[in-house]
């Protein structure tokens, strides 16, 4: 990932999924996205619900603002945050 | 000599016993947990408080006197802060996750809607002692206060609607009926005669009448946007400063980017107006036929001004990157709109709609000027 995209990218993950998840990630309207919340969870499955949400749930698909790459790459940041 | 008597007199005295609230304001930092003391008169930011915890989504509502904020973090976090000496005056960390807060009409007890664990929590405003503990069903949203040391809520998992009377000597927590699947969030009309909620998990609206709690909820908006795809929310709407206007509420639709018009007595749409983006607030200038309007990410950097008799889109504004909130002067002369992602606050004179100044901030998010504390509802 080019740095100034990663850098948009961990932006958006903190402000704009904050808005749901919480600024530090430990949940809201959403459930907590921090590393423990997220132990069991696979990077190729979160990448997924990244991309095409959570039918039946306020979780919107991202798929028209984030490529495959990205979303991989926001599964793998939230698998690997402090 | 008396002139040099006096002056030594106010020297000695404190430094605020000269500052008036009446036309301050404090502007959330949402990422570094600060607050931004601002003057709306000089429109300078004069003061800033630290040390709130986290703040992404965090609200406040002040005290009768406009001296004391008390400031709902996200994290749980109740601070009650002294606006003239500029330092936090109590705080307690009353649960694991909230998302708002009201003050009672007599300003003795401040309530606050929690998510984990989910429930309403009631404080004295003075000490911040906890006075009573409602734990509910799910997340609660929406709460509002209500005339007569009442307080309103409703429940995101279950979509109930509580009614709670804190006025004797023990709460008497009623629920008055389900509004619907999901509730997202909540707001009273001016009169305090209708608690409205709105749906997320069903297309509508219901509103429920808080004079007369028994009389059986109505729900309408259930059929908008039955044609063609609803859009990803990227950001749930707010309804805390839902606009009513011209007899009319100005209503953001969900997954739609529309304002829905519907007549205040007859609860029927009257009007559709298509705008830039999912709407997130829709504020009413006030004392004036418009609504200001602003939108989810990724179309967050426009705010659109609508006039409520025509419902045509009279202005379209880019105020700066992310912008995440409006906050007009009492009279509506001035409206100051918060820019996340350009660390500034912007201040737009609303009679020629040019920017007339700015303020720097940290990404900040919500604005709330004192003005709020003699406003049912908030």
């Amino acid at each position: 990932m080019p740095p100034d995209r990663a850098r948009a990218l961990e932006h958006m993950v903190l402000q704009d999924c904050g808005s749901c998840h919480g600024l530090t990630l430990k949940g809201g309207l959403g459930r907590p996205l921090t590393r423990d919340a997220l132990a069991h969870t696979d990077p190729d499955g979160l990448a997924l619900i990244i991309l095409d949400g959570i039918p039946g749930t306020a979780m919107p698909p991202w798929r028209t603002l984030l490529t495959e790459d990205e979303a991989l790459w926001i599964a793998s940041y939230l698998k690997s945050k402090d | 000599m008396r002139p040099l008597i006096l002056s030594l007199l106010l020297l000695a005295a404190p430094a605020f016993a000269q500052t008036a609230t009446g036309d301050l304001g404090l502007v959330i930092e949402r990422a570094t947990g600060s607050l931004v003391l601002i003057d709306r008169s000089d429109r300078a930011a004069v003061g800033r408080i630290e040390g709130l915890g986290d703040l992404s989504h965090a609200t406040m509502t002040y005290s009768p006197d406009e001296r004391f904020a008390y400031v709902f973090g996200r994290d749980g976090g109740l601070t009650k802060v002294d606006l003239l000496t500029q330092t936090i005056a109590a705080r307690t960390v009353q649960a694991g996750n909230s998302i708002g807060g009201a003050i009672s009409d007599d300003g003795r007890l401040v309530a606050v809607s929690n998510y984990e664990p989910g429930g309403v929590k009631v404080f004295d405003a003075e000490t911040l002692a906890l006075v009573a503990d409602i734990p509910m069903a799910g997340k609660t949203i929406g709460l509002v206060d209500v005339p007569g040391r009442r307080f309103a809520w409703a429940v995101w998992d279950t979509g109930e609607v509580f009614l709670g009377d804190f006025s004797g000597a023990k709460p008497v927590v009623t629920m008055i009926g389900k509004a619907g699947k999901n509730p997202f969030d909540a707001v009273l009309t001016d009169d305090a005669h209708t608690f409205l909620v709105g749906l997320f998990g069903e297309k509508g609206v219901t509103a429920f009448d808080l004079w007369s709690p028994d009389t059986a909820p109505q729900k309408f908006l259930t059929d908008y946007g039955k044609t063609g795809e609803d859009m990803p929310v990227y950001k749930m709407p707010h309804l805390q400063s839902w606009a009513f206007t011209e007899g009319q509420y100005a209503l953001p639709a969900v997954g739609r980017h529309e304002i829905l018009w519907v007549d205040r007595e007859t609860q029927t749409r009257t009007a559709t107006t298509p705008v830039h983006g999912q709407p997130v607030f829709i504020i009413a200038q006030p004392a004036s036929p418009y609504v200001w309007v602003n939108f989810a990410t990724p179309l967050n950097d426009v705010v659109q001004v609508v006039d409520s008799r025509s419902h045509e889109v009279v202005a379209t504004l880019t105020p700066g990157k992310a912008i995440l909130h409006m906050e007009f002067a009492p009279r509506g002369a001035e409206v100051w709109i918060s820019s996340r992602d350009d660390n500034k606050v912007v201040i737009y004179d609303t009679k020629t709609r040019e920017k007339v100044g700015e303020i720097a901030a940290e990404s900040p998010s919500g604005i709330f000027f004192t003005a709020r504390a003699h406003q049912t509802g908030l």
